[in-house]
Order: C-alpha cells, then sequence, then structure tokens
C-alpha cells in the first residue's frame, strides 16, 4: 500500500454547505447550528480572515469568513451562520462561518486527504455524482493551538449577577 | 454560630466599573480602576514633549512628572484606526502610559468579561483583557499594560532628551478614585 492510496472509512454524517457555487462538507459531529445572519461587532484586530462576533445563546462567537481561501473570493450575499466547534489543542470554542444556502444532512464514507491535498482537506466524499471536499476547520480557521489561556489577556473575570 | 450567606457585598465585588470611551467612532472599555485621570488634551499640552520616533509613530508625546515619564498613545494609531480628532486623555494606573482618546460615553458597570475566542491569535491578544455584552452590543475591554511593550518602553526611554525641570499643568483634570 503506497501513501498515495486512500484509506475508506465508515460511513459517518456530513453537514453539506453552500458557498457560492461550490459545496463543502464538515462532519456533523463538529455542528452545533445553522442560525440566521445576526448583527456582527467589529473591533479591531489583526487575525486574518474574522470579521467580528456575534452573540448566540449568551456567548460571544467570532465570525470567519472562510470564502476566500475555499473560493478565492469573499462572499457577495450570507444567507445563514454555521455555527461549528472548533479545536484549540485540548479546548474547544464555536466559530460561526458564513454560508450562501440551505445546508443538508446526509451520511457517506470519507475518504480521508492525501499528502497532497491542502491542510484544510480532511478528506473527500462522493454524493449524487459529486465529490466534495470535507473541511478541516482547525486548519481552515484562525487559532494558535498552542495558545495558552493563562496569559493576563485572556483571563475570565466570571461575574454573573 | 452563624454561617456567612452570599451577601449583597460578595455580589457587588464580582463586577466591574467601567469607562465607555470612543475612538474614531470605535467603542472601547476599560477599566475605571486602572484609569488614575481623565485629561483635556489642551490641559496637556503645555506639559508635553514632542517624541519623533518613525518606528513607533503612535507616541507622540512624553509628559514628564518628577524622574518618571508618562508616555502618551494616540489609540486610534495603535488600534490601526483612522486619524481622529482626540478630546481626552486616559493617564493609565501602575503602567506609564496615558491614552489620547476622542471621548468618553458614559460608565457602566460589567457583569461579565468573557476571553477573547481563541481564533484572535495576534497582538489584539495583548490589546483586550476579553470582550464584555453591554445592552446588546460587545464591547473589547482594553488591557492597560498592552499599549506598550517592554522594547517599546525601553525604545522610548532612550529616545528622551535630558531630563528638565518638570512642569506640570493641573488644570481640566479629574483624579479618578482607585
Amino acid at each position: 500500500m503506497t501513501q498515495t492510496q486512500t484509506i475508506e472509512l465508515a460511513s459517518q454524517s456530513f453537514v453539506l454547505l453552500r458557498l457560492g457555487e461550490r459545496r463543502f462538507a464538515v462532519a456533523a459531529i463538529q455542528i452545533s447550528e445553522l442560525v440566521a445572519p445576526s448583527r456582527i461587532f467589529r473591533f479591531p484586530h489583526r487575525t486574518p480572515k474574522l470579521e467580528g462576533v456575534i452573540l448566540r445563546r449568551g456567548r460571544i462567537v467570532p465570525v470567519c469568513d472562510v470564502a476566500d481561501t475555499l473560493l478565492g473570493k469573499g462572499l457577495s450575499s450570507r444567507r445563514f451562520y454555521l455555527i461549528a466547534v472548533r479545536h484549540y489543542g485540548i479546548k474547544s470554542e464555536w466559530v460561526a462561518l458564513p454560508v450562501t444556502g440551505d445546508c443538508e444532512l446526509i451520511a457517506a464514507e470519507m475518504t480521508v486527504s492525501g499528502e497532497a491535498d491542502a491542510p484544510h482537506v480532511a478528506g473527500w466524499i462522493s454524493h449524487n455524482g459529486e465529490v466534495i471536499e470535507v473541511l478541516n476547520l482547525d486548519a481552515l480557521t484562525p487559532g494558535d493551538d498552542g495558545v495558552s489561556t493563562s496569559k493576563p489577556a485572556a483571563v475570565v473575570l466570571e461575574a454573573r449577577p | 454560630m452563624r454561617v456567612a450567606s452570599p451577601s449583597a457585598k460578595s455580589h457587588a465585588a464580582r463586577t466591574e466599573q467601567i469607562i465607555l470611551f470612543r475612538v474614531s467612532g470605535q467603542v472601547f472599555a476599560v477599566s475605571s480602576a486602572s484609569v488614575q485621570e481623565v485629561r483635556s488634551v489642551d490641559s496637556l499640552s503645555g506639559a508635553a514633549t514632542e517624541i519623533n520616533l518613525p518606528t513607533l509613530r503612535k507616541v507622540r508625546h512624553v509628559v514628564r512628572r518628577g524622574d518618571k515619564s508618562l508616555y502618551v498613545v494616540n489609540a486610534a494609531a495603535h488600534f490601526g484606526l483612522p486619524a481622529s480628532s482626540a478630546g481626552l486623555v486616559f493617564v493609565l494606573r501602575k503602567t506609564r502610559t496615558a491614552l489620547l482618546v476622542d471621548g468618553m460615553d458614559k460608565m457602566a458597570t460589567m457583569n461579565r468579561l468573557q476571553a477573547l475566542p481563541l481564533s484572535y491569535c495576534h497582538e489584539e491578544r495583548q490589546w483586550y483583557r476579553g470582550l464584555t455584552a453591554l445592552d446588546q452590543n460587545v464591547i473589547p475591554v482594553v488591557n492597560p499594560e498592552g499599549f506598550l511593550t517592554a522594547d517599546e518602553f525601553a525604545l522610548l526611554d532612550a529616545s528622551l532628551p535630558p531630563l528638565e525641570t518638570p512642569e506640570e499643568t493641573a488644570s481640566s483634570s479629574t483624579e479618578l478614585p482607585q
């Protein structure tokens, strides 16, 4: 078996999302919900791809526009935010991904990515005659996996009434 | 024996007073405990000495107070916002930094400070203590120690002209209680 050969995994669930003319997939286990666009709060920062944050269920969720990376251009419109779990080392947080159309839950078998694939490609699935990239959100969205939350700038003061 | 209950006092201790201020149309918050004085820009102009470091354009003035040098950071330049007309200076406690801002919006009580999401992974992690939701808005809470790094302080200290007799202008300043 050579390194370029692929490994077939058991059938699992994926959420298909639409960005412009293309469709991509994310493992369903990583998806929290699909929500209508809400107000984005913007503030100065230096991290590429991040537009700002939205408020969702009392949490502050960063909005990460991945269209530039995946399509080579930004989105002209957006219909929903797909809220997904992004892992940072042992921690995980929600990120909101703008999408341009409805999402679909499917079951498929994933072929894991090869060395030639981009880091943000976790694998490939076949659906209705279309070969679809399965996204690795940890590689696609910004974040320092070794970030220490013990730094003063990241200390949380919980002061709920 | 009486068992201490979670009193109103302990409840109050878990909130924090913040000052909302504006820079180039963007609202920020800073803990009121970290602001020593609020001064008008005019009141500071007589006491400030110009600094011209091409590598550190956000600091254009220093105020000498005794043997202490207080560096005035232009908040718009620090955050990469369009230049604006600054009206106030916040003298920050426990740092040698003063912050040039457009104006103060109001004071408020922060009930919860949420850590900056981990997706934010560049200088902003030093700029902000976190984010807070206030009146259905999300406001970044600045880190008073995040405006100048140790290297920048060293660079600024090295650029200072010899110390002259300090003359402070005390007018139009408001000393804030700690």
